[in-house]
Formats: C-alpha cells, sequence, structure tokens
C-alpha cells in the first residue's frame, strides 16, 4: 500500500528526496481513543514522517457491546431500545430502518399514515444528525460559532423529539408494525414551525462556512476520495455523494412510501472534505422539504398495521377490558411474537449512509441471528487510503468530513 | 430523478482578504448580545416537561388507595436490561382488596440498569408501572439507587383510573354473576 504515496506540496517532497544523513526516523503516534476530534473512541495509529502521515491504522472496537448477540437474546421489540444507541445522533431513523427490516421478515404491511409518520421523523433525524456532524467538523476545523449555533437549533429538534417520543435522546419510537403512540396534539404544527425559522438560521450557518477562506483552506482538496475508490471501499451516504455518485436509497429504492415525496439529491464533483460539507447542508435543506411535504399531505386513519396487533402488540385498552387480549398480551410478552421462517435483509438511507439490519429468523419469538451493516464501519475502511499522505492537521478535517460516530462503528 | 451537482465557485479578491468575514463576524457577535438567551439556569429554571414523558418508572395506587400491581411479573419479563425484580405476594384474605388476590411482596427496579426505554407501562396489563416526570437520580450507593417497594409508591403517587375492574368484578361476585 505505501507504493503509492502523494506528498502534499514541494517542500515535503523535497525533504523526502533529501540524502539519508538527513533523514529522521519515522513516529508513531496513537491518536485517541479520547482524543476530540476522533469524535467518541476511534484509535488511529499513525506513523508520521515529519508532519506528514505516511501511514494510519484505524483501531477500532472500543465502544463493542455485542449488540448483534443481544438481539438474539431478546424479543423483537425489545432489541428497538438497543437500535437507538447504534447511531446515536440519530435513534429515530435507527428505529425506523430496524422496525422496517422485521415487518419485512413478518410481511406487514404499514397504513399511509404509518409511513408519514416514519419519514417524518427519518428526516428530522437527519437534519439533527447533519447538523452536529457540521458543528464539529467545523469546530475540528477551527470555526467554533456553528458549533453553538447548531446546537441550540437541535434543541429545538430535541423538544420536539420529547414530546412524540417521551425522550429526547433515547427515543425507542417505533414498534414492529407501527410505532409507539400517535403524534401528539399540535407537533405537526410546532415541526412546521420549526422547519419555518430554521432554514434562514441554516443559511447563516453555511454562509459562515461556505465562502470562509480559512474554512476553505482547510478543506478544499484535502482527503479526496475518487468515485472509483467511493464505490470500491463500499461508501454510502454523504460520504459517497459528495465523491459524485448519486446513489439515495430513498431514491432508488424507495421505502415506506418516499416514492411521493419530490427532492434532489445533491451530489459533489471533486470528492474532497469541502464537497461532503456541501452534500450534507444541502441535503438539510431537502429534509425541511420533505418534511413539509409529508406534513402537508399527512393521511389520517391507523398509525401501526392492522395484523401487527395480533402478532406484536394488542392495543392496551383492549388488554384492560378483554380477556382474549389480555392472554394474547401475555403470550406475547413471554413467548415473543411467532414470525415465520425465514431471512431478509433491509438498507435505510440513514443520514450517515445506508444502515442495513440481515435478520435470520429460524420462526418463534427471538431472531436466530441478527447483522447489522453500519454506515460508519464501512465508511471508516477508507481511512488508510485518504489519510496517507496527508498533513498531520488534515487527518482532523478529513476525520470530521466523514462525520461517523462509533456507537454504530462498534455496535 | 432530479441530482443537483453542487456548485462551487472560486473566492473573490475580496472575500480572499478575508475583511468581509470579519465584518460579518462582527456583525453577529453585535446581534447575539441584544438577543435573548437560549440558555436555561438549571436548576432554578426548570424545563418544560411534555405529556407522556419517560422519566423514573414509578408504580401508582389508584384512587382508592388500591396498589394496582398485581404481580403478574410481565413487565419484569420484558424490561430488556433486567432492571426489575418482583418477589410475588398473596392478599390476605382479610384485606378488603382480597378478592384481587395478589399483589408484590417486594418490588425493585434497579436505576442502574434501567434505560427508560417505557416497554414495562407498555405491557402491564394493569397499568400499575408509570413513567412519570422525574428525571433525576442521584444517590452515593449502588444501593441507594435500587427503588424498593415503598420508594416506588412514593414516587408514583395516584393516577386516575378508566376501569376499576377490579371494583367492578367485585361488585359482580356479590350480585352473584361472576362468569
Ligand atoms: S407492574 Fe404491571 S406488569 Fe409489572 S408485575 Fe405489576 S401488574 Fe404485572
Ligand atoms: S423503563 Fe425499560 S429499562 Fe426501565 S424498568 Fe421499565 S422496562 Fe426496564
Amino acid at each position: 500500500m505505501a507504493t503509492e504515496f502523494a506528498f502534499p506540496d514541494n517542500a515535503a517532497k523535497t525533504a523526502a528526496n533529501a540524502p539519508a544523513e538527513f533523514q529522521t526516523e519515522k513516529m508513531s503516534l496513537a491518536m485517541g481513543p479520547s482524543h476530540p476530534s476522533t469524535h467518541g473512541v476511534l484509535r488511529l495509529q499513525l506513523e508520521l514522517d515529519g508532519e506528514i502521515v505516511t501511514k494510519c491504522d484505524p483501531v477500532l472496537g472500543y465502544l463493542h457491546r455485542g449488540d448483534e448477540k443481544i438481539a438474539e437474546n431478546m424479543t423483537y421489540n425489545q432489541f428497538v431500545p438497543y437500535t437507538d444507541r447504534l447511531d446515536y445522533l440519530a435513534p429515530l431513523a435507527n428505529n425506523v430502518a430496524y422496525a422496517i427490516a422485521v415487518e419485512k421478515l413478518a410481511k406487514l404491511e404499514l397504513p399511509p399514515r404509518g409511513q408519514a409518520i416514519r419519514v417524518i421523523i427519518s428526516e428530522l433525524a437527519r437534519i439533527s444528525s447533519h447538523l452536529l456532524g457540521l458543528g464539529a467538523f467545523a469546530m475540528d476545523t477551527g470555526a467554533w460559532t456553528v458549533f453553538l449555533y447548531q446546537f441550540t437549533e437541535r434543541e429545538k429538534l430535541y423538544k420536539l423529539f420529547e414530546e412524540l417520543t417521551g425522550a429526547r435522546f433515547t427515543t425507542s419510537y417505533t414498534r414492529i408494525g407501527g410505532v409507539a403512540r400517535d403524534l401528539p396534539e399540535g407537533w405537526t404544527g410546532r415541526v412546521e414551525a420549526f422547519c419555518e425559522q430554521f432554514l434562514p438560521i441554516l443559511d447563516e450557518m453555511l454562509e459562515m462556512l461556505t465562502r470562509n477562506k480559512i474554512f476553505m483552506d482547510r478543506t478544499v482538496g484535502v482527503g479526496v476520495i475518487s468515485r472509483e475508490d467511493a464505490i470500491g471501499y463500499g461508501l454510502t451516504g454523504p460520504n459517497l455523494r459528495g465523491s459524485g455518485v448519486p446513489l439515495d436509497l430513498r431514491k432508488d429504492k424507495p421505502y415506506s412510501g418516499y416514492e411521493q415525496y419530490d427532492f434532489d439529491v445533491p451530489v459533489g464533483t471533486k470528492g474532497d472534505s469541502y464537497d461532503r460539507y456541501l452534500v450534507r447542508g444541502e441535503e438539510m435543506k431537502q429534509a425541511v422539504r420533505i418534511v413539509r411535504q409529508a406534513i402537508a399531505k399527512l393521511p389520517g386513519g391507523e398509525w401501526y398495521a392492522k395484523d401487527a396487533v395480533r402478532i406484536f402488540a394488542p392495543r392496551k385498552e383492549k388488554v384492560l377490558t378483554s380477556m382474549e387480549e389480555l392472554i394474547n398480551n401475555f403470550m406475547i410478552v413471554t413467548e415473543g411474537p411467532q414470525m415465520p421462517a425465514g431471512e431478509v435483509y433491509f438498507e435505510a438511507e440513514n443520514p450517515k449512509g445506508a444502515l442495513g439490519f440481515y435478520v435470520v429468523s429460524k420462526g418463534g419469538g427471538v431472531p436466530w441471528r441478527l447483522k447489522i451493516r453500519s454506515p460508519s464501519f464501512c465508511n471508516l475502511s477508507i481511512l488508510p487510503k485518504v489519510c496517507q499522505g496527508n498533513l498531520m492537521s488534515d487527518v482532523v478535517a478529513i476525520l470530521g468530513s466523514l462525520d461517523f460516530v462509533m456507537g454504530e462503528c462498534d455496535r | 430523478m432530479a441530482v443537483i451537482p453542487l456548485e462551487r465557485k472560486p473566492l473573490t479578491f475580496a472575500e480572499r482578504t478575508y475583511l468581509p468575514q470579519i465584518a460579518f463576524g462582527l456583525k453577529t457577535t453585535l446581534r447575539h448580545l441584544v438577543t435573548p438567551k437560549e440558555t436555561l439556569e438549571y436548576p432554578e429554571q426548570r424545563p418544560e416537561i411534555p405529556a407522556g414523558y419517560r422519566g423514573v418508572p414509578t408504580l401508582v395506587k389508584d384512587p382508592n388507595g388500591r396498589e394496582k400491581c398485581v404481580s403478574c411479573q410481565l413487565c419484569e419479563f420484558v424490561c430488556p436490561p433486567k432492571a426489575i425484580r418482583i418477589t410475588p405476594g398473596e392478599i390476605a384474605p382479610d384485606d378488603p382488596t382480597a378478592h384481587v388476590e395478589k399483589a408484590p411482596q417486594e418490588f425493585e427496579i434497579d436505576m442502574l440498569r434501567c434505560i427508560y426505554c417505557g416497554l414495562c407501562q407498555e405491557v402491564c396489563p394493569e397499568e400499575a408501572i408509570w413513567l412519570q416526570n422525574q428525571y433525576t437520580m442521584s444517590g452515593y450507593t449502588r444501593a441507594e439507587m435500587v427503588n424498593n417497594k415503598e420508594r416506588l409508591y412514593e414516587l408514583g403517587g395516584t393516577l386516575p383510573d378508566d376501569h376499576f375492574k377490579w371494583d367492578k368484578k367485585k361488585s359482580a361476585e356479590e350480585q352473584g354473576n361472576a362468569h
């Protein structure tokens, strides 16, 4: 791997070509696992020649909790809270992806209202995740203001989540075959109001960075990922689109009724850190567009699938008054919902990329195997390649631009 | 499919000097000097807790003061991190609520394990366990962080009841048409 080595500037190149007696020893440096710009517990084992990174070895697993194994020991609905803790910056989107995967296995179809609710919460989660991604990226490159701006905005979103789900962070909102509860009275109006005031603030935030010379110096041309590499390393999400590949599962393999909404897929032209930043900025605007459309034509009716009541959760009112439902409730809780045998794979376009759940069932109440394809993990696989040959300070910018989350990477 | 390539224009001369940015930055700072604060002076000011909030799980009594839990142990079963421990018990035959037959002898929720997921509340067939508004818990020892039955009822208090199913059952029995 060490052969394809690009020097960032001429000075470095001259230094490397200097006679052997002027060459110094390479330095080995552990960046992380508790380093502010590794966003969690990622450790990069770097090999440095002066300020230039000659080798970068990501070391993962500090946050490994064995989520996949845990899943084998609990019923399908019991695992929902664990999906919050994958990409903990967009728990709602994880909830949705997991629920759809299991619904595919159970062959459940959600009524339109349930689907629209899921679209709204997924897009709000996208905004919240991209906001933090942007803020952290800006802070890594020295712009502190954006970080505070986005926290203010995210707080407003969290207030909405809290009202909807009962928790700010660990939402656990979906259930297999539906969502935990219907939208609260007047909630859509408050989402609408949020969107209204959010767009000007987003513009202001982007204005602080997009044409900012310092920010551009730190990001333009830094960490270029070519189209081929992006595809070859299995990148997904904004990182892939930043390299100019217009893959978006919401368009290409629509789920949860995404085909009804009108939105654009922004793609970058160069594949550098700056492009990835631009893509995220634009995606937030598109997310607002989707949320508005979804609210405008929010259908009435039920928010859970009819059959789900039999398989997963009887309605509470019934449990309290009817003997059969009470017994059914006991059976479902103690033995788990009876699922058909089979295997399914489902991928959703999460804020960080394609989050996939592979569920193997041998019938009965618990999955036999549950594999999680986490976008952050796949996106990080390209680190050794992009970091090599860059300056040490650029590693920080590259990490920020990849916007990963260790909770889902190590899971 | 609408794919929009993102444009990137080179910086103008003025932008490269960084002077407009400084002016813009100062303007922003000045503006924020006069806008109202976004922060909250916690703990003097408390955030507003919306209805349906998932706070500390508690046990509740019905308006007649009967403890609602019948120690069916469903919540213990469903709790993903296994935070609940119940020791079922009988209700004494001379108790006015003897027809309910069972009540927990001991009921413990380990708040170091609880993840506030709300599944216990969701499965409870008696509406006896509720996640209410309290969002802070603190203690000096591990033992202090385990809420026992007494504490759970203290935290829970009384909630309105729509069904009174046990009272209905009793009056039905007294009228001799129990099923
Ligand atoms: S709280 Fe509810 S679910 Fe738990 S044991 Fe009591 S009655 Fe059963
Ligand atoms: S809220 Fe969740 S974790 Fe806590 S006691 Fe209830 S079921 Fe267990």
